[in-house]
């Protein structure tokens, strides 16, 4: 008696922790759990059902536990019978290697098919014509190059609805990923080479972007908003920066390459010609010089402030 | 001279300083104590120069402990930090040290507290499990320890000279390279790993060759306790992954040192080579770590449900496939670096596959305790809060074996969740129930069961709040290694929470640590003789406490569960004594720790004359001990006898 009311008690103070636990959530956004674009709604889609075949194990294994424990004993009144050596059962093993192996053949099929329809590197079907937005990670900011339109932006990336956005990504800075939750998943973006992304906004508004890996001092300040619009705000996006955005020369963009914490973001009415192949390529070419004076000085001491 | 030391190396902000003069003050004050009560000679005699296994192993046990709380103590500065630094206000620390915090938090608590209790266990069960008197390399064993100890030391040193790395616990480059982190920190990382890691290596090899051959007569493989079958499985990753780990590391720090390009981002260096050759070896250590886990409660549930191990050969085969499977994988650890899709596609099918003979392992458990009699004692509650954590860990480990899914949650406080879940809820949980159920084998008396229920419930309640609040932060697309936030987000509510969680483990270790002294204190009361818990294996059948020679006849082993079978027989254990041979202690190994902790600190500040002399000594050391002849005792046979016949506790 004393022991079924402690388990009662348990219960209702588990549900009780629940129910708060979701009134302090319940405010909150779950990015990834309600995206703003094709591609997370397939990452959500697949987060679902793979949590789903879990639960078909997860399940009887937790009532199973429950129940053995419970039934079997050293006090329970009417314990179940007692085998001290009975310890292989052909049947049983056969059932739980073999159900396993049938839901992880099911999830190796859609570890598969979803590895090459959600590949990063995969265009994206539409008629629309995909947007080109190449991306240098810098310490600690973001810079947006929109080769098609020569402008540029840090810190701040204007998309248009339903079409596709075609990503090359690379850095000038430690290892960084280029994440933005609402719209899909991220890629690292490394220096000397590019990686690339595929994505798509469904829905406008303003979403979060950020780096994913430690890249040194100012990584938690590396964030951006992207803004997905209609079409319409988009090109007067891109007009308002080719008239009121500053230029970017090669001088300039060495500056920008300076260390720098939350940076506030800024807009670019041009761009060095092929000034992403140049970050890019500068890595492989013989005796490039760093361009990272900060790193002796940091040598220095100044390590604690 | 002293190389890149400098007196500014000793100055430190505010927080560090506490911690500085902390352990400053704390050493003078343990020398000083040993001085006072003359204790210099019985701390050389009877420890550090000891080459019995289960001396080497409580030594482990106690330095992974002091690390254990060390680790905590930088939970509870990063929990600090994000549960205050949302919007505007800064937290406590600045970003550099938030850095330092949680790179030196991750290093410490896989390598010197997870890896310190395996080498514990290892030390302490393996021989007597499988009916021997020692290891294999008794000597060999020494070094390694202080080996270990050396890293201990190496990664605890920033705290009073110079920094750590910021460059998170696996140090990817280009970030640790000397580019972007040219102070020290980066070195003491490496060097510390680097030391430790040699040691970890010669251990493996240590006890493989242990296992191989020096199981009692007629313990076959088939006939092997599980638990030594999932050390068989540790220590052979150990034998395949720690090279990679020495390898990697030497060429970090050849980059770092002497100007190599093997991970720089220029002249043909690659980073990405790094990140595969660490995982290379990170993936198979999660494994090298959980393996005796699954051990310990394969043994814990056995005993406490009074029956045999359901499914003894399947569990040999899971062993084994997991032993193998942990090399096909580690790619899954970085799906975003964009590799192609058959890549991703291959090692993310490997990845799932896992879960097949793990989940095994779990209805095994769960059939050994069907038809059985279920003690509930504290080790089985350790072992039915690791089912249900564990189950829910390896649900999130399912989803992020598919690259789609890792795309989204890569990098983010769901993985942080997922890997702590699974090292907490599986290897922390396994290591307490572990030593909860042996500690009465080597002390003579129990640990308060009261008290150690209170310290579980508090682990496992405090793990729930700590960490379900990171699983849903990582939804919400919160990254991991943040010093600060948005306001506008609504997540410092969370963290708050995360941060409760934390305080609820650090109850249950002040429990822990309770319990121990309130045991020690209350001994009398709670003595034990050789067999508490009605066991199944060989080392029960060892004198409470054990001999220096575990068994003075060494036993005949015909089935599986050894000692069960002899008290099924009752089978008395054989009187024909003979002269035991012991190894006899020796300083060297205690020595060439020390040399190395020379040649290490050497190498790290620059000082390259101390370097030299560290590793020639090393050297010099070894040859020393290699070139003796005179490294046995003997105990004469009469000997045996008289303290076989002494009564149990009067020794």
């Amino acid at each position: 008696m004393k022991v079924k009311f402690k388990i009662l008690v348990s219960v209702l103070l588990a549900i009780a922790v629940i129910a708060a636990f979701w009134i302090l959530i319940r405010n909150n956004s779950f990015d990834v759990l309600q995206p703003a674009g094709t591609i997370g709604d397939q990452q959500r889609d697949l987060i679902i059902f793979a949590s789903a075949l879990s639960a078909i194990i997860v399940i009887p294994v937790f009532a199973m536990t429950f129940w053995i424990v419970w039934k079997y004993r050293v006090g329970h009144k009417k314990p179940g019978a007692y085998r001290p050596e009975w310890s292989k059962s052909r049947l049983a093993e056969t059932i739980w290697w073999g159900i396993p192996i049938i839901l992880i053949g099911i999830l190796g099929v859609i570890i598969w098919t979803s590895s090459h329809t959600l590949d990063p590197y995969r265009k994206l079907d539409s008629e629309e014509t995909p947007l080109r937005v190449q991306v240098i990670a810098l310490e600690w900011k973001w810079l947006f190059i929109y080769p098609e339109q020569n402008v540029a932006s840090v810190n701040f990336l204007q998309i248009p609805v339903g079409r596709p956005i075609n990503f090359e990504i690379t850095s000038d800075a430690p290892m960084n990923s280029f994440w933005i939750p609402k719209l899909g998943g991220q890629v690292y973006a490394m220096n000397g080479m590019t990686t690339k992304l595929h994505l798509q906004a469904h829905t406008p508004g303003d979403y979060t972007g950020k780096t994913a890996n430690i890249s040194g001092e100012g990584y938690s300040g590396m964030t951006f908003t992207t803004r997905a619009g209609s079409e319409a705000d988009f090109s007067s996006w891109v007009k308002g920066a080719q008239q009121n955005g500053q230029e970017l020369t090669m001088t300039g963009y060495n500056k920008l390459a300076e260390p720098s914490k939350n940076v506030a973001p800024i807009l670019y009415s041009s761009r060095p010609e092929s000034l992403y192949d140049t970050v890019v390529m500068k890595y492989m070419m013989p005796g490039h010089e760093t361009t990272h004076e900060h790193a002796k000085d940091a040598a220095e001491g100044d390590h604690h402030e | 001279m002293l190389g890149q030391l400098t007196l500014e190396a000793f100055q430190k902000g505010l927080i560090e300083m506490g911690a500085q003069i902390g352990l400053v003050v704390g050493g003078l004050v343990v020398v000083g104590l040993l001085f006072y009560f003359k204790k210099w000679k019985w701390l050389w005699k009877t420890w550090i120069t000891s080459l019995d296994p289960k001396k080497i192993g409580i030594m482990y046990l106690i330095l992974a402990a002091f690390m254990l709380l060390r680790g905590l103590a930088d939970v509870l500065m990063m929990r600090a930090q994000q549960a205050m630094s949302s919007g505007d206000a800064t937290g406590i620390l600045s970003s550099d040290h938030f850095q330092q915090v949680f790179s030196a938090h991750g290093t410490i608590m896989i390598f010197f507290v997870a890896m310190g209790v395996i080498f514990a266990l290892f030390n302490l069960i393996v021989p007597s499990q499988i009916g021997a008197r020692d290891v294999a390399f008794p000597f060999m064993n020494s070094v390694s320890f202080w080996l270990f100890f050396v890293g201990v030391a190496l990664i605890n040193l920033p705290l009073i000279v110079g920094e750590f790395s910021a460059a998170g616990w696996l140090a990817y480059p280009p970030l640790s390279g000397l580019e972007y982190s040219p102070g020290v920190g980066v070195d003491y990382w490496i060097w510390a790993l680097q030391i430790a890691g040699i040691g970890s290596l010669l251990s493996g090899i240590n006890f493989l060759v242990t296992i191989f051959k020096m199981r009692a007569p007629g313990m076959r493989m088939m006939k092997m306790p599980i638990f030594v079958w999932s050390v068989l499985g540790s220590v052979s990753l150990i034998i395949f992954a720690f090279p990679i780990l020495t390898a990697t590391l030497g060429m970090l720090s050849l980059d770092r040192l002497i100007g190599t390009h093997f991970f720089t981002s220029d002249f043909g260096g690659n980073p990405m080579m790094y990140v595969n050759l660490i995982w290379a070896w990170g993936h198979p250590e999660v494994y090298i770590l959980i393996l005796p886990a699954f051990g310990i409660f394969s043994e814990i549930v056995a005993t406490f449900s009074g029956k045999r191990l359901f499914g003894y050969k399947s569990m040999v085969a899971a062993i084994l496939a997991i032993t193998f499977l942990s090399f096909t994988v580690w790619l899954h650890h970085f799906f975003t670096m964009g590799a192609g899709a058959n890549v991703n596609a291959f090692f993310g099918i490997m990845t799932a596959v896992i879960a097949v003979p793990t989940g095994v392992k779990v209805f095994n458990w769960l059939f050994t305790m069907y038809r059985g009699r279920v003690r509930l004692t504290t080790p089985m509650l350790w072992f039915l809060g690791f089912v249900v954590t564990f189950t829910l860990g390896g649900v999130a480990g399912v989803l992020m074996s598919v690259p789609a899914i890792d795309f989204q949650v890569h990098n983010t406080l769901f993985l942080v969740a997922h890997f702590h879940t699974m090292i907490i809820g599986g290897v922390l949980f396994g290591f307490f129930a572990g030593l909860t159920y042996w500690f009465p084998k080597f002390a003579g008396f129990r640990l308060n069961e009261r008290l150690g229920r209170y310290a579980f419930w508090c682990w496992l309640i405090g793990f729930l709040t700590a960490f379900v609040p990171l699983y849903a932060l990582g939804l919400m697309g919160a990254v991991r290694r943040m010093d600060h936030y948005s306001s506008e987000l609504g997540w410092q509510q969370l963290f708050i929470v995360a941060g409760v969680g934390v305080a609820i483990i650090c109850l249950g270790v002040f429990f822990q640590l309770l319990q121990l002294v309130v045991s020690i204190i209350q001994r009398k009361k709670n003595m034990v003789g050789a067999d508490p818990w009605d066991g199944r294996t060989l080392e029960w059948a060892m004198s409470t406490p054990p001999k220096e020679y575990n068994f003075a006849v060494l036993p005949t082993v015909t089935e599986r569960d050894a000692f069960w079978e002899m008290k099924q027989k009752k089978q008395l254990p054989s009187r024909n004594y003979e002269d035991v041979h012991v190894p006899k202690n020796s300083g060297i190994g205690v020595m060439v720790g020390m040399s190395a902790l020379a040649a290490g600190f050497g190498i790290i500040w620059h000082i390259w004359w101390l370097a030299l002399i560290g590793f020639i000594a090393v050297l010099v050391l070894l040859i020393v001990r290699l070139t003796s002849d005179d490294t046995e005792r003997v105990i004469p046979r009469a000997e045996v006898e008289r303290l076989e016949n002494m009564k149990a506790g009067a020794a």
